[in-house]
């Protein structure tokens, strides 16, 4: 037996490979202007609009919303907080869509990338993408409207991380429905979360829902965060107990649409998904 | 790089061959709840340094057997190894050393050549990325392309892009799923001698599916013939030319893919050869 003949190269998780799989979304980012302008163009949008919606309903003319007025820039920073987590799920599922479109998931795993390494480095990617799209977006609050949401302050980064974990699970969920049920599945990317939006308490409080849809509020972390949001806006207090629950149930949605993706990706290997699926 | 030791497997001999399957099979389930089986019980050896050829008509289940020895599909029943590495256990430690071409798994059509050659240089651990893609480009004249999206190619030059993407990392195995499928005869013979050239300079293992005659003939050392699902002969391509009484093997594809299942099924064939 030559020397060395059973001897193989490690192969366990490698940043290396996680790295070329950011370096494969970068480039395809970079190459369109299009698209990063796209990517700030609509929670730009938003912000705005929704921050003529606060000041006016601030106003006496609005009819002096007390409760808007109370907090200034609370609808301003509810819809920024928004964004992250849609933008946190879209940033996961549009860089396994580009993999899908150019039938490329095929090269990929014969590769020695791990899935573990793909999906860190989809996670990686939808941070990226958030970022680009959220930070204009708040940076532009400040001439418009003299709101800044980082006078938040230190929670709001818990706020944040929260919602793009959030934003991950459901962008793992709606990978694992894609490899599963094939492109008929990938609008699923552009819907799934605004299911999410009604219970999450964006706008306003919890207490506003019908008694029987309050609990499926909690047990979902961006109601948590938005009712931590709240607190720190109108009373200047950093609702521990919300940030607890919020983080706690992030953990079990993490672990669910990582354990689903695994065994949607399992499932793709048995039924040959990986080598065929594609527009 | 770190290096680890992959149990060796029970009866694997001092050089183990670059592909052993056994029993392998696949059955893809049907919406009226029955099992089409797609690949039924193979097994063969590919001997390193060799360069054989997997071949049959549509739906032979070349691809998916490919499929299998990559791991990207699951077999139903049966063992690959690959390298002396039983692929269901220790799949991720062999694929740095193995690569795959096939012109119906594209490369993303937006990134350019060299951004495509670079992500996947990285992907296997290459050192001195940038000297490689140089180098493969030169190799395989694809210089005056490299800056462009591999999208706009044409044929030939997506083929010669993903034969250096196949490339890259220098495979001691490499699978080719119709390497010169939809080429012009001129691009085709260029990519057989490369080819040749490759496996005279390394000592790869070649395993090709493909659909031409010519190309199997000049290229392979052994033939592997598929026909529903089952491997009904094999042997070196004039051992199958003698066996048949024919002049080529086109001649011998036709009258096997033509042949009643009869025939096939009582031993004038792969285990009758064995």
């Amino acid at each position: 037996m030559p020397p060395n003949e059973l001897a193989i190269p490690r192969a366990d998780f490698s940043l290396r490979r996680v790295g070329a799989m950011v370096l494969r979304y970068w480039y395809l980012l970079r190459g369109s202007w299009p698209r990063i302008l796209e990517l700030a163009y609509w929670p730009t949008m938003q912000m705005i609009l929704w921050g003529y919606i606060n000041q006016f309903m601030a106003s006496s003319s609005g009819g002096g919303s007390g409760w808007v007025a109370q907090g200034a820039g609370v609808l301003v920073s509810a819809v920024l907080l928004w964004d992250v987590l849609f933008r946190g799920q879209l940033g996961v599922s549009i860089s396994f869509l580009e993999e899908m479109w150019s039938r490329n998931l095929g090269h990929l795993f014969v590769s020695p990338l791990r899935p573990g390494e793909w999906v860190t480095a989809l996670m990686t990617m939808s941070l990226l993408r958030t970022l680009i799209g959220v930070l204009p977006a708040a940076g532009l609050a400040i001439p418009f409207f003299g709101y800044s949401v980082f006078t938040l302050g230190l929670p709001l980064a818990a706020f944040f991380a929260n919602l793009i974990v959030l934003g991950w699970s459901l962008g793992l969920l709606i990978v694992a429905l894609i490899l599963r049920y094939g492109m008929g599945a990938e609008g699923l990317a552009w819907i799934v979360v605004f299911m999410l939006a009604p219970v999450s308490a964006v706008y306003y409080p919890v207490s506003v829902l019908p008694a029987w849809l309050q609990p499926v509020a909690l047990a979902l972390p961006s109601a948590h965060v938005f009712e931590g949001m709240r607190a720190l806006v109108f009373d200047g207090t950093l609702r521990w107990d919300h940030l607890a629950w919020a983080v706690g149930l992030n953990i079990v949605y993490m672990a669910g649409g990582i354990a689903v993706f695994l065994y949607a990706f399992h499932q793709a290997r048995v039924r040959g998904a990986l080598l065929q699926t594609g527009e | 790089m770190t290096e680890r030791t992959i149990p060796q497997q029970p009866g694997t001999p001092a050089i183990a061959p670059a592909i052993r399957a056994e029993g392998l099979t696949k059955r893809f389930p049907t919406p009226d709840g029955r099992d089409v089986t797609a690949v039924d019980a193979i097994g063969f050896t590919v001997p390193r340094g060799s360069v054989t050829g997997l071949l049959g008509g549509n739906g032979a289940g070349k691809t998916t057997t490919i499929s299998m020895l990559l791991g990207l599909l699951l077999p139903t029943a049966g063992t690959v190894e690959i390298l002396g590495v039983d692929m269901a256990r220790h799949r991720h430690a062999v694929l740095p050393r193995m690569n795959f071409s096939s012109p119906y798994v594209e490369l993303p059509h937006r990134l350019t050549v060299r951004e495509n050659l670079t992500v996947y240089a990285h992907l296997y651990g290459l050192t001195c990325v940038k000297k490689r893609v140089q180098e493969l480009a030169e190799h395989l004249d694809l210089s005056r392309f490299l800056d462009r999206p591999s999208g706009g190619l044409s044929a030939g030059q997506k083929t010669r892009v993903a034969l250096a993407k196949a490339l890259l990392n220098d495979p001691e195995l490499l699978l080719l799923d119709e390497p010169t499928a939809s080429l012009d005869p001129d691009t085709a013979d260029w990519i057989r001698t490369y080819l040749e050239r490759y496996r005279l300079r390394t000592g790869a293992t070649i395993l090709l599916a493909s659909h031409n005659m010519l190309e199997v003939e000049r290229l392979c050392d052994s033939v592997l013939m598929m026909r529903q699902g089952r491997i009904v002969d094999r042997g070196a391509p004039s051992a199958l030319l003698a066996r048949y009484g024919r002049q080529t093997l086109e001649e011998v594809f036709l009258d096997i893919a033509r042949a009643s299942d009869d025939r096939i099924l009582t031993g004038e064939t792969a285990d009758a050869a064995e």
